[in-house]
């Protein structure tokens, strides 16, 4: 089945907004993400050789031996936990084709100048490296790299002493670093700045301000409130801002002195849960309203907690339905079931394939980093403010950083200028990153 | 009110249990009367088949079934279908599985797939079940070095120094295919990231149809190929019947994808025209709402 | 003060460890992700015990007072002891207690798990086939201009993934192709629907950053129990 497309916008018989539209900001972003047509990017591979020619029936003389590979060298792997190195080569000085298809390379490695060498790996025609991980630390090694048609072979030079080391710093991941560090930037100089008195403009989340108005509901009705942190762990970071939000509307429950209740698909999550309610229970000055039993543990198997929720929302009928966390699959069964009871929902999850299911079932919600936003929103105070003010600014570096890399990568396949293919180049390098 | 207007109001309201029972019916009548429908293979399901159809006796294809119950039904027939084409075409086949549940996954399709179907194969020579290991994507980095330094038994126990397939491989790079299964995380995005761009081993994979969209960014770069859901099943099943005709005389068997694609293409035509008739319906009411003004 | 000042000085100092071993590839820092992920595993391993624990006492509570529903509760109490125990003495393995695993095929455990755990798990799943439709009815309404877009957009995608999609266009001519339904629909699944995934995927990253941010510097004290 495909997922449902994201339902329209618009007045709900109940005379509250469905889904507030994404903002300004995130409509002019998926905008300059449309022209971003280039994939992304891979590794690069040298192509293969063309097909050679098939041969003739008569006997033929026997094929020349390949030209060696030529400038082989061999060093230790940069920016790495060590145990390892890099061979490359260039590719032979004569076509390939000629006396035949080139098989491959094979890479023979010694810990001796003179040998004796032992095949460590293969690498296929038009190959120029290859790492070799089964060296140890602190040992030279030598290499050579054997050139190998049909019936003939021809060995480069020795390259090396090549010592594998472990480096202290991977410098293959500057621009993480950079791009991380400007993230980080922002962000602090924005909560420093509100800290002395900035004012910020953040926009209204209908989400965010329906949480009075739902839980105010729930309490005229007479019905609990359900919310559902997800069906991740603790070491989800959307757990965590949905735990967060458990906060203020446990805060906004216990001065309504409204019913609260928390299943749980962790038992991390349960006790993190019952520590926060408890915490806005007391701070809201009603610490014998706090139940502990009103927090608990149901399943860690995904189905099994949705089957159990479900359960309870059919039996007890809350008037109320939170869902913030980290969802799958279950997401529509919990949104259907919950509009079938009549509840009012506000949903917020940074699982984009979930997102459709939610904005389609649900009154109210928080897209991605809304989900993020929620607990400096909830709470206005000045310094989880200033994270909001990050955010905005890393989309911004964001949205520049399309507009110009689509802007060079276009010029430079219009144009074929070499100046704007390499600018070309180094754009799609720098946001790239080495995961291994 | 004439009776075609209070129809359509309460069709413009209809109980949602209607729109299951009609659902279920039209399911249950596709399923009892097995009604299938030609698949036309898209490019990205082709490249998969082209890709394993080309690879030499031999190679080796590392397969991580990262899967549990829950999405068998949909996952479960690009699995077999994978098994059947890499039995068929003589390949190395390394099972593996991130996913607890995805064990029994590898376990569920050896049975059924291979033990059935090819016992010519033997184990340990032909395919070998790694099993399970928990740590997500920390498990591919490791292997992607080193292999052994996990794996030091297969999931039966065996000493992985016995297996004679395992002779000679000390980490995953050298192998010529990595197909997954997967149902969320970790799962083909994990084994893209952290095996196949950095390895440069092809890498391809069939998910469900919900995640699909998220990993469209990754082909055909770092994908070379990705069935979407049981509709990429069936089309993928549509090209083994091309290439082995013989799978067409059992289809209950051998194409359960097609099979399923029958109530699924039916519960799709079932939706359309509850949300066409209901548009049909609020359009009416609208009007007649607007016109009474 | 030591209850908060502690577990907030394990955090920054944590957080402030694994965000760096990023970029130092020297071991010890090289395998702190992976050691620190599998730390986590064994605690949450640990804290099932509370979960489990919690999960008999408040069911056996219900049943105890004879609660309202307690039946489910009693089916939730049976259901859990069973498998524990089948599944510690692994009971009826065809190989015995010592020579083989507890999901070893054939063990009552396995029997458990094939025939009631993974039919129950594939019905909740099936469920959502239902419920797409039910949603789909509901929210798919032509009020205004967007949600026409949308609705004609859901319609090409619905239309587009069976085989009636190709048969309702299969009479234009090559030229035409991109106005073919199987076309629309992969054109709109991976370039419009990507692009807007990919926005959101940009905004949800930042969010990440930042509210990881807040929690290591100390300002986002959530996880202690308090705001």
């Amino acid at each position: 089945m495909p997922s449902t497309a994201p339902r329209p916008a618009g007045r709900s018989g109940r005379g509250r907004r469905r889904g507030a539209p994404p903002g300004r900001p995130a409509l002019l972003l998926a905008a300059l993400c449309l022209l971003l047509a280039a994939p992304a990017p891979g590794q690069e591979v040298p192509p293969l050789p063309a097909d050679p020619p098939a041969e003739a029936a008569r006997p033929q003389p026997p094929a020349p031996p390949p030209p060696p590979p030529a400038e082989v060298r061999a060093a230790d792997t940069p920016s790495d936990s060590g145990r390892s190195v890099t061979v490359r080569w260039s590719p032979p000085a004569e076509p390939a084709g000629a006396g035949g298809p080139l098989l491959g390379f094979r890479i023979e490695r010694a810990t001796g100048a003179d040998g004796p060498f032992a095949a460590v790996g293969q690498a296929p025609p038009g190959a120029v490296r290859y790492d070799d991980t089964g060296v140890d630390n602190g040992v030279a090694y030598y290499y050579r790299v054997v050139a190998t048609r049909l019936d003939a072979e021809t060995a480069s030079a020795v390259a090396g002493p090549a010592i594998p080391r472990p480096q202290w710093i991977n410098t293959n991941q500057w621009n993480v670093f950079l791009i991380l560090a400007l993230l980080l930037g922002f962000n602090l100089y924005f909560i420093e700045h509100i800290k002395a008195g900035g004012k910020p403009f953040i926009r209204k989340i209908a989400g965010l301000e329906a949480v009075t108005e739902a839980v105010g509901r729930a309490t005229e009705m007479g019905r609990p409130i359900l919310f559902v942190p997800g069906i991740q762990d603790m070491n989800d970071i959307q757990t965590v801002a949905g735990v967060t939000i458990l906060g203020y509307i446990a805060r906004t429950t216990a001065e309504y002195d409204s019913r609260l209740t928390v299943p749980t698909s962790r038992a991390l999550v349960m006790t993190t849960a019952r520590e926060t309610v408890k915490e806005a229970y007391l701070s809201a000055g009603r610490p014998d309203s706090y139940d502990e039993s009103s927090i608990y543990y149901i399943t860690d198997e995904q189905f099994g907690y949705v089957a159990g929720v479900n359960g309870y929302m059919v039996r007890e009928r809350p008037a109320t339905c939170f869902y913030m966390g980290a969802f799958y699959a279950e997401s529509l069964i919990l949104a259907e079931t919950g509009n079938s009871i009549g509840a009012i929902q506000v949903a917020g999850t940074a699982q984009p394939a979930q997102l459709p299911f939610f904005v389609a079932a649900c009154d109210y919600t928080l897209i991605g980093e809304e989900l993020f936003a929620a607990s400096a929103y909830l709470s206005g105070e000045p310094k989880q403010l200033g994270s909001i003010k990050g955010q905005d600014v890393g989309k911004l570096l964001g949205m520049v950083s399309i507009v110009i890399g689509v802007t060079v990568l276009s010029l430079a396949l219009v144009t074929g200028w070499e100046p704007l293919r390499r600018a070309a180049e180094f754009v799609r390098e720098f946001w790239s990153t080495e995961l291994a | 009110m004439s009776r075609f207007i209070r129809f359509v109001e309460t069709f413009n309201s209809l109980d949602k249990r209607w729109i299951f029972l009609a659902v279920g019916v039209a399911v249950v009548t596709a399923t009892i009367f097995r009604l299938t429908f030609p698949e036309i293979p898209t490019p990205m399901v082709r490249a998969i088949y082209d890709k394993v159809e080309t690879l030499p006796v031999g190679s080796r294809v590392l397969l991580p079934f990262d899967y549990d119950p829950g999405s068998e039904p949909e996952l479960q027939p690009m699995a077999d279908a994978f098994v059947r084409q890499c039995a068929e075409k003589g390949l190395k086949m390394y099972f593996i599985a991130l996913w607890p549940l995805g064990q029994s996954m590898v376990e569920g399709v050896i049975n059924r797939v291979l033990l059935e179907e090819y016992p010519q194969l033997r184990y340990g020579e032909d395919y070998v079940d790694l099993g399970y290991k928990s740590g997500g994507e920390g498990v591919i980095a490791v292997i992607l070095t080193d292999l052994k330094k996990l794996y030091t038994t297969d999931a039966r126990g065996t000493n992985i120094e016995a297996i004679p397939m395992m002779a000679g491989i000390a980490n995953i790079r050298g192998f010529d295919l990595i197909l997954n299964v997967s149902a969320g995380y970790p799962g083909l995005k994990e084994w893209i990231q952290y095996a196949g761009t950095p390895g440069n081993i092809p890498t391809a994979g069939g998910c469900t149809a919900v995640q699909a969209p998220l990993l469209y960014p990754y082909h055909p770069d770092q994908m070379l190929g990705l069935m979407g859901g049981i509709k990429a099943a069936a089309e993928y099943e549509a090209l083994m019947m091309e290439g082995y005709p013989k799978f067409a005389e059992n289809k209950a068997r051998y194409l359960t994808a097609l099979t399923r694609m029958g109530p699924q293409t039916v519960a799709h035509l079932a939706i359309i025209f509850f949300i066409v008739a209901g548009n049909v319906a609020y359009q009416i009411m609208r009007r007649r709402k607007g016109a009474a003004r | 003060m030591m209850r908060r000042t502690i577990p907030l000085f394990i955090t920054a100092f944590v957080g402030s460890i694994l965000v760096i071993a990023y970029f130092i590839p020297h071991p010890p820092f090289d395998q702190l992700r992976e050691d620190f992920s599998i730390f986590f595993d064994i605690i949450a391993a640990v804290a099932f015990i509370l979960g489990g624990g919690n999960l008999i006492r408040m069911h056996g509570n219900r049943v105890s007072r004879r609660e309202k529903g307690y039946g489910y509760s009693l089916v939730t109490v049976i259901g859990f002891a069973l498998v524990l125990v089948i599944g510690l003495t692994k009971m009826g393995n065809p190989d015995g207690f010592r020579n083989s695993s507890v999901t070893a095929a054939g063990s009552y455990f396995d029997l458990a798990y094939q025939y009631v755990f993974r039919p129950c798990a594939a019905t909740m799943f099936a469920l959502l086939a239902f419920y797409v439709a039910s949603a789909s009815f509901r929210a798919f309404r032509a009020k205004n201009v967007e949600a026409s877009i949308l609705l004609l957009v859901a319609f090409i995608i619905l239309v587009g993934r069976t085989f009636v999609g190709a048969w309702l266009t299969a009479w234009l001519p090559p030229s035409l192709d991109f106005l073919t339904i199987p076309y629309l629909a992969d054109k709109i699944m991976t370039v419009l629907n990507f692009a807007g995934n990919r926005a959101i995927m940009i905004g949800i990253a930042l969010g990440i950053v930042s509210t990881s941010l807040k929690v290591i510097i100390g300002i986002d004290r959530s996880y202690l129990g308090s705001g």
